[in-house]
C-alpha cells in the first residue's frame, strides 16, 4: 500500500509533466490498433476481445495529461471505429470521449507510469467503456443487448494485461516536455 | 462568458464533443440515415492497409505453407528413402537366404540322387595367399573328411581336399595350378587330364591332334584318377587347336562359373555314367540303367553283371586281359608264352565276360594290376 501512496505522491509531484509524441504516432498507433481489430479476429477469433483502439486512446490521454486532448483523441478514435462498424456513428465516440477524458483527469493526480496502476486503469476504463457503450445502446438506441458481467470482467482483465505491455511499448516513443 | 469557458475549458470541450456526437446519433436514429462521408473516409483510409496486410498475409501464408509442405515432402522423402534402403537390405538378405536355401535344397537333392556317399559342407573362407585357388570348408576330419577326397557340386567337380583338419578342411579348386582330374569327353570319348592353370580355365592334356574334339563339347570325369567318381561334369570346351605334342584344349570348369558357397565332399565315391551326347550336364550323374557298350544290346546290358567288382575302365581292362589270357591259354605272371592282347576275345566263347564289360555303377576300387 505504501507503494501506491508513493505513486500517488510521485504523481502529484510530476503533475504537469505531459508527454509528447511524434505526430505520426498519433495517426499510426490508432490506425494500427483499428487495423488489428478489423483484421486479426478474422483469423484468430479469440483476439476479438482486445479493445486496442480504446487502450491506445487511454494511453494517449493518460500520457498527455490534458483532459481536453484526451477527450479529442477519444472522440476521433471512437468515430473512426464507429465508421468501420455497423453501429451508428457516435456510440464508440461518446464512450471513448468520456473514458479518455476521465483517464486524462486521473493522470493529473496519479503516477500513470506505474505498471500496476496502468493495469488497474486499463481494467477500470475497459469496464467503464463497455458499460457506457451498453448504456448508450439500451438508452439511446433502445437495443436489447446484454451485459455479461463475468465475460466482461475477464475481458477487462485480459485487456489490462495487454494495456500494461502496450503502454510500456508506446513509452519508447515518448518525449518529455 | 469567455472566462467561464476558459476556466472550464476541458469540461466545455467534453460537453461539446459529447453533445455533438449525441446530436449525430440522434440524427441517425431519427432519420434512419447514415453519415456516409465519415464511413467512406474511414474505409478509404483503412481498406488499402487492410488489402496490403491481406496480400502480405497471403504471401507469407503461401510461403510458409509451401515451406512446410516442402519440408514435409522432404521429411517424407527421407523417410521413404530410409524405408527403401531397409527394404532393399531386407530383400538382399531374403534373396541371399532364398538362394542359399535353393542351393542347399539343390545340393541335398543332388546328394540324394547320386550313389556316392557325400557330406555337405559350406565354404567358410579362402586359403591364405594370392591366387591360391583354395577354400576352407566347415567340415573336417572329425566328420570323416580325409585328404584326397573329391569336392563336387551338381554343376560339376570343384576340386579335392588337400588338407583335413579336425574342424575344417582345405579344398584345392580344380582351377588351381597342380590340380588334376582324369576326364573323358562326352561325345567323342576323348580321354585326357584336366589340369588347373591358376586362371579361370583349365587345360586338357594328352589329347592327340587326331582326336575329334569340338568347342562346346563336355568333359566328364572318367574315374581313372581314383579321386573323382566317373560321370561328373568337369567342364565345357571353349577352345580347341592343334599343337606340337597334341591338341591344346581349354575347358571352362562348370562348377566354378560362379562363387562357390556350398559343396559336397565325396566320402565314399560310386562311379556313375557319362550321359549320352545331347543330355544336359546336370544329369551327369544318372540313376538310369547303364547304356550298353558298343555292339551290345540293351537287354544284355540290362542283365545283372556277374562281376560287380569290374567298375572302372582299368578294372574292365584287367578283366579283358584275364579273359584274353584265359582264352589263349596263357597264364599271367608265369614265364613262357605271351598272350596276344590285340586279339579280340570270342564273343560267344565267354558270355559272362561280355556281361562284365557292361558299365554299372559301383564302388570305386583300385584296378588290379
Amino acid at each position: 500500500m505504501s507503494r501506491l501512496e508513493d505513486s500517488l505522491s510521485a504523481g502529484l509531484a510530476a503533475r504537469g509533466k505531459a508527454a509528447r509524441f511524434p505526430a505520426a504516432l498519433y495517426v499510426l498507433a490508432p490506425l494500427a490498433a483499428i487495423l488489428f481489430q478489423v483484421y486479426v479476429p478474422r483469423f484468430i477469433e479469440a483476439l476479438s476481445y482486445l479493445e486496442l483502439p480504446l487502450l491506445v486512446a487511454i494511453y494517449f490521454a493518460l500520457m498527455r495529461r490534458k483532459p481536453a486532448s484526451g477527450a479529442l483523441i477519444g472522440c476521433v478514435i471512437g468515430l473512426a471505429q464507429d465508421a468501420l462498424s455497423p453501429h451508428p456513428l457516435g456510440m464508440n465516440g461518446i464512450s471513448k470521449t468520456l473514458s479518455c477524458y476521465f483517464a486524462a483527469s486521473l493522470s493529473l493526480r496519479f503516477d500513470v507510469e506505474n505498471t500496476v496502476l496502468r493495469f488497474l486503469l486499463g481494467f477500470f476504463f475497459y469496464l467503464f467503456h463497455q458499460f457506457f457503450f451498453w448504456s448508450l445502446s439500451r438508452g439511446l438506441l433502445g437495443q436489447a443487448v446484454d451485459f455479461p458481467i463475468p465475460q466482461t470482467v475477464i475481458s477487462a482483465f485480459l485487456n489490462a494485461v495487454v494495456a500494461a505491455a502496450l503502454f510500456s511499448f508506446l513509452d519508447r516513443f515518448r518525449r518529455e516536455d | 462568458m469567455d472566462s467561464f469557458l476558459g476556466r472550464y475549458r476541458n469540461l466545455s470541450l467534453l460537453l461539446l464533443l459529447v453533445v455533438g456526437q449525441l446530436l449525430l446519433l440522434a440524427y441517425q436514429v431519427r432519420s434512419s440515415q447514415d453519415v456516409p462521408l465519415i464511413r467512406v473516409w474511414a474505409v478509404a483510409a483503412v481498406a488499402p492497409l487492410a488489402r496490403g496486410l491481406e496480400s502480405g498475409r497471403a504471401a507469407a501464408s503461401g510461403f510458409f505453407s509451401d515451406y512446410f509442405i516442402l519440408r514435409d515432402v522432404r521429411a517424407e522423402n527421407e523417410r521413404l528413402k530410409k524405408e527403401l534402403g531397409e527394404l532393399r537390405l531386407k530383400n538382399h538378405f531374403l534373396a541371399a537366404e532364398l538362394a542359399s536355401a535353393e542351393r542347399a535344397k539343390a545340393l541335398e537333392q543332388y546328394r540324394a540322387r547320386i550313389p556316392s556317399k557325400t557330406l555337405a559342407v559350406r565354404v567358410i573362407g579362402a586359403g591364405v595367399g594370392p591366387d591360391t585357388k583354395t577354400v576352407f570348408v566347415d567340415r573336417g576330419s572329425s566328420d570323416g573328411v580325409q585328404k584326397g577326397m573329391a569336392a563336387i557340386t551338381p554343376e560339376g567337380i570343384v576340386g579335392k581336399v588337400v588338407a583335413a583338419y579336425p574342424m575344417a578342411s582345405l579344398v584345392q579348386l580344380i582351377t588351381a595350378q597342380g590340380a588334376v582330374a582324369s576326364v573323358v569327353s562326352q561325345k567323342s570319348r576323348v580321354r585326357g587330364a584336366l589340369k588347373g592353370t591358376g586362371g579361370a580355365l583349365c587345360t586338357v592334356d594328352h589329347v592327340e591332334n587326331k582326336d575329334p574334339l569340338e568347342p562346346g563339347e563336355w568333359f566328364y570325369t572318367s574315374g581313372n584318377d581314383r579321386v573323382f567318381p566317373r560321370g561328373l561334369p568337369a567342364g565345357q570346351v571353349t577352345l580347341v587347336r592343334e599343337g606340337r605334342g597334341g591338341k591344346e584344349v581349354l575347358v571352362a570348369p562348370s562348377a566354378l562359373k560362379s562363387r562357390i558357397e556350398e559343396m559336397l565332399i565325396v566320402l565314399d565315391g560310386v562311379h556313375g555314367l557319362i550321359p549320352p551326347p545331347g543330355e544336359p550336364p546336370a544329369e551327369g550323374v544318372s540313376l538310369l540303367p547303364p547304356p550298353p557298350p558298343d555292339g551290345q544290346t540293351a537287354e544284355a546290358a540290362a542283365a545283372p553283371s556277374s562281376n560287380s567288382g569290374a567298375l572302372t575302365d582299368a578294372d574292365r581292362l584287367a578283366e579283358r586281359y584275364r579273359r584274353l589270357t584265359a582264352a589263349q591259354g596263357v597264364q599271367l605272371g608265369v614265364k613262357g608264352r605271351v598272350a596276344d592282347f590285340a586279339r579280340e576275345p570270342a564273343a560267344a566263347a565267354d558270355p559272362a565276360a561280355k556281361k562284365a564289360e557292361t558299365p554299372a555303377p559301383g564302388r570305386m576300387e583300385p584296378p588290379r594290376p
